[in-house]
């Protein structure tokens, strides 16, 4: 028998209707690869009674007939998704021991597709962070190293469990939430593949806040079909999140006929910038000649304010992150802090944030305090709103002549754990990932080769507002003449 | 440098976070390293630009003003460091 755990999810929703094998045998393997993979830090929680119970209602339902896709198939689930009776900390040891009396309306989505829980995956804490290093559990260590080198990698973040996981076969597919990069740029770190749709096609509820106006979901899969099938099961029309889109979620998959005939593809010029790998270069430039050659028109466009864009992003995700994060004041959920004598609700607060909330979640709730009080509001947010309607001015204006835009994922491969100790250093890792965010826009990373010391590079596409089916398709063509099929060397 | 010690101290009261003597000058500098480096937006001409508020245009839905969830309490307080009697619990607020 081949390794199941290798599978893509339309590979196994085939093999599982032609009775290859069962939900439970699949559930069976991956339960195994989760147990053998505690060298790689990336599951925060493990639900191994839970799948089997799930993995035996999904054969039930198979042998029934008419199952959903995701039915049987195994997910990791990242830890800021709220999962009932489930421990659901967003990486932070603010909610200790928090477990939600309700469930998000992405993973009830997927449960009643009869998806498998495996468990919920290691994230950086509140989802702040490139590198998985503040997540309250430990950094997550990327399966893939340097050839001949023993340095253990990031597996990105601040989705590093989920990317870890799906990289190292502990899953068939993971979700993650991508409010600057923390799907594209783990999915880029890891080859696989990773979508941030349209800011309000997937529901937020149920979804631990950091930055309420830049916050999606969206999967981490093997292939650009699982993505429009995880897509498919995620996205919804939710009355529960207002700012759910009230927009009919079409058929992804059906889109994917690998026709880009006539397309025309934007290669922004400002996304070429100093200490740029040599490789990544000339992946972009490879996947831009794919193009052509399948009928796509190459054009190059101009996003001026591209530069802008992350110290933006640095006003406007810490003021939202601040007001999101006043929730936790150790009265309705999660950690309090011991007091001492005399102690009144005002020290209450402070020590139980303080103890609570780690250094960069610290830094970020102050900045964002900084730049929403008195005096800075104008100079600092304001400011930083009107040049988000630049940022999203540009884009407008290129999609006016292009049908999507190819950039890098990420300047350079993986980095060692602990390597960039510096904020603003890790900030920059996502210079080309956090314009998308901030215009709202749906983007999707493919893995696109690997650099010299043998890792895995990404490029990033990027569509129009609710063009997933597009972008998808575009995607799949890329994915196609890339043909990018390496996998990490096991060591763990 | 443009956070000093005082701001610190004054930002970490707003957002009701304790912050040790020791702690107060590292943050600083990094929150001085942070916004020295946001100060290029000010280079950016926004003239005649509104603000953007919202990702993606939308209005916002509406519906019937009706209750549509509620006697929760326990699943409310399940999650609290300290519920007594159906309350959460903390210190003496008001003297």
């Amino acid at each position: 028998m081949t390794d199941l755990t290798s599978l893509t999810i339309a590979d196994a929703r085939y093999k599982l209707r032609a009775k290859e094998f069962s939900a439970a045998d699949l559930t069976e393997a991956f339960i195994g690869n989760v147990a053998g993979g505690d060298a790689l830090n990336a599951w925060c929680e493990k639900t191994p009674d839970l799948a089997r119970e799930q993995a035996k209602a999904a054969d039930a339902r198979l042998a029934a007939g008419e199952a959903p896709s995701l039915c049987g198939i195994p997910l990791g689930i990242k830890d800021l998704f709220c999962t009932k009776g489930i421990r659901s900390q967003a990486g932070s040891n603010i909610l200790e021991d928090f477990k939600p009396p309700y469930e998000s309306t992405v993973t009830s989505n997927l449960w009643a597709d009869g998806a498998v829980m495996l468990g919920k995956l290691s994230m950086d804490e509140f989802a702040m962070g490139s590198s998985n290093e503040t997540a309250c559990y430990g950094p997550v260590v990327n399966p893939w190293r340097r050839r001949g080198d023993e340095t253990k990698l990031t597996p990105g973040g601040s989705s590093g469990g989920s990317s870890a996981a799906l990289a190292a076969c502990m899953a068939m597919a993971t979700t993650g939430t991508d409010t600057g990069g923390s799907i594209r740029q783990p999915a880029a770190f890891t080859g696989t593949v990773g979508l941030k749709p349209t800011w309000g096609r997937v529901s937020r509820w149920g979804i631990v806040a950091f930055a309420s106006s830049l916050d999606q979901a969206g999967p981490f899969t093997r292939t650009v079909r699982d993505a429009a099938i995880m897509l498919q099961a995620m996205a919804s029309v939710d009355e529960k999140d207002s700012t759910s889109a009230d927009i009919p979620v079409p058929d992804y998959e059906a889109a994917l006929t690998g026709d880009v005939k006539g397309k025309r593809i934007g290669i922004p010029k400002e996304y070429t910038v100093d200490g740029m790998s040599a490789e990544i270069t000339k992946f972009w430039e490879e996947g831009a000649e794919y193009l052509r050659a399948q009928g796509a028109e190459i054009v190059e466009i101009s996003l001026p304010h591209t530069k802008y864009a992350l110290p933006a992003y640095y006003i406007v995700s810490p003021a939202e992150c601040s007001s999101n994060l006043a929730r936790y004041d150790g009265v309705r959920y999660g950690k309090r802090a011991q007091l001492s004598q005399g102690d009144g609700i005002t020290e209450l607060y402070e020590k139980s944030r303080a103890e609570g909330f780690g250094d960069e979640v610290k830094r970020r709730i102050m900045i964002g305090t900084y730049v929403l009080s008195a005096g800075y509001y104008d100079a600092y947010y304001t400011q930083a709103q009107k040049v988000r309607r630049l940022i999203n001015r540009d884009f407008e204006q290129a999609f006016e002549k292009v049908d999507a835009i190819l950039t890098p994922t990420t300047p350079s491969p993986a980095f060692g754990l602990g390597e960039k100790s510096d904020p603003l250093e890790m900030y920059l890792q996502d210079i080309f990932t956090v314009t998308v965010n901030m215009a709202g826009l749906p983007g999707i990373s493919v893995p696109a080769g690997l650099s010299s010391d043998g890792l895995p590079l990404g490029l990033q596409l990027i569509g129009k507002a609710f063009g997933e089916e597009d972008l998808l398709n575009t995607a799949y063509a890329l994915e196609t003449a890339l043909e990018f099929s390496a996998t990490p060397e096991k060591w763990w | 440098m443009s956070v000093d010690a005082d701001t610190v101290r004054k930002v970490a009261k707003l957002a009701r976070i304790a912050v040790e003597d020791h702690e107060v000058e590292p943050f600083a500098k990094e929150l001085s390293g942070i916004l020295d480096w946001v100060e290029q937006l000010q280079e950016v001409d926004v003239t005649g630009i509104e603000p953007m508020t919202s990702a993606v245009p939308m209005r916002l839905k509406r519906r019937e003003d009706a209750v549509t969830d509620g006697n929760r309490r326990d699943d409310i307080l399940a999650n609290a460091p300290d519920a007594r009697e159906g309350f959460f619990a903390v210190p003496k607020v008001v003297e």
